[in-house]
């Protein structure tokens, strides 16, 4: 099919990022992470399985400097995902599609995101996970 | 009007015609997901630092194991239909393809399974 030396399309990299296309490709890079999150909560639950020692293994191991750096990323990229997936669902009723709404609507998702990120960090250091 | 050449049915080229499924099941999963996942990092948070005797305690309140069941489900459905999309997108290798779907699809169903077992196990 790509044979000879055909003029192609400008690839991706040609076009300067926007606010749409960024936060387009930040939903499929979060969804993926999400997905290995997925695994790690199959870890933090089967863990249960085997026993008290091994149930406090898995949570000293995402009680961790390690551990903590990873699930802030998850619940970074579930409320990105999260909050992104709802703009989805608008879009997919039709709503939402006048530029200045999708810009609006953009910056809305990662500011609900942020600010849920963080308040859940808050949340949970206060509530003695220190 | 079929634009398509008997060679290419023959061959089974184009549409799967699954297309629409997938989609549709993509929103419902998600749908569930917006309430569910909230649920769940409500529930994750509650649980920090807990023994397993805390947990248990947890797993004691029926409402909160069929929430985790519900939840796991839902998740590695969407998981796995969103990985399938992407893997189409990006590996072009005919065989690793569709040896990576079904993969995907193996080891959704899988690590489900074990979270739904291991909630009822507690």
């Amino acid at each position: 099919m790509a044979s000879g030396k055909r003029p192609l399309s400008p690839h991706l990299q040609i076009y300067r990022p926007q606010i749409t296309s960024v936060l387009s490709i930040l939903h499929r890079i979060t969804g993926v992470a999400l997905a290995f999150g997925a695994v790690l909560l199959t870890y933090w639950l089967t863990s249960t399985a085997y026993g008290p020692e091994a149930f406090a293994r898995a949570q000293a191991l995402l009680g961790s400097w390690f551990g903590r750096l990873v699930l802030f990323g998850m619940t970074f990229s579930l409320f990105y995902h999260l909050a992104n997936g709802i703009r989805h669902l608008a879009w997919d009723a039709g709503w939402g599609y006048e530029l200045p709404r999708l810009r609006a609507t953009g910056i809305a998702v990662v500011v609900a995101a942020v600010v849920l990120t963080a308040l859940t960090w808050v949340w949970a250091y206060a509530a003695g996970g220190a | 009007m079929e634009m398509r050449s008997p060679l290419g049915r023959a061959r089974g080229l184009g549409s799967a015609k699954d297309g629409v499924a997938h989609w549709w099941a993509q929103r419902v999963t998600g749908v569930a997901l917006v309430p569910l996942s909230l649920w769940f990092v409500y529930t994750a948070v509650s649980l920090v630092g807990a023994d397993l005797d805390a947990f248990r305690a947890w797993s004691d309140e029926i409402g909160n194991r069929l929430l985790m069941i519900l939840f796991s489900i839902a998740l590695f459905h969407h998981a796995q239909l969103g990985v399938q999309v992407v893997i189409e997108d990006y590996v072009h290798n005919e065989a690793v393809k569709i040896s990576s779907v079904v993969a995907v699809k193996l080891i959704a169903v899988a690590l489900a399974v074990s979270c739904i077992l291991a909630v009822l196990y507690l």
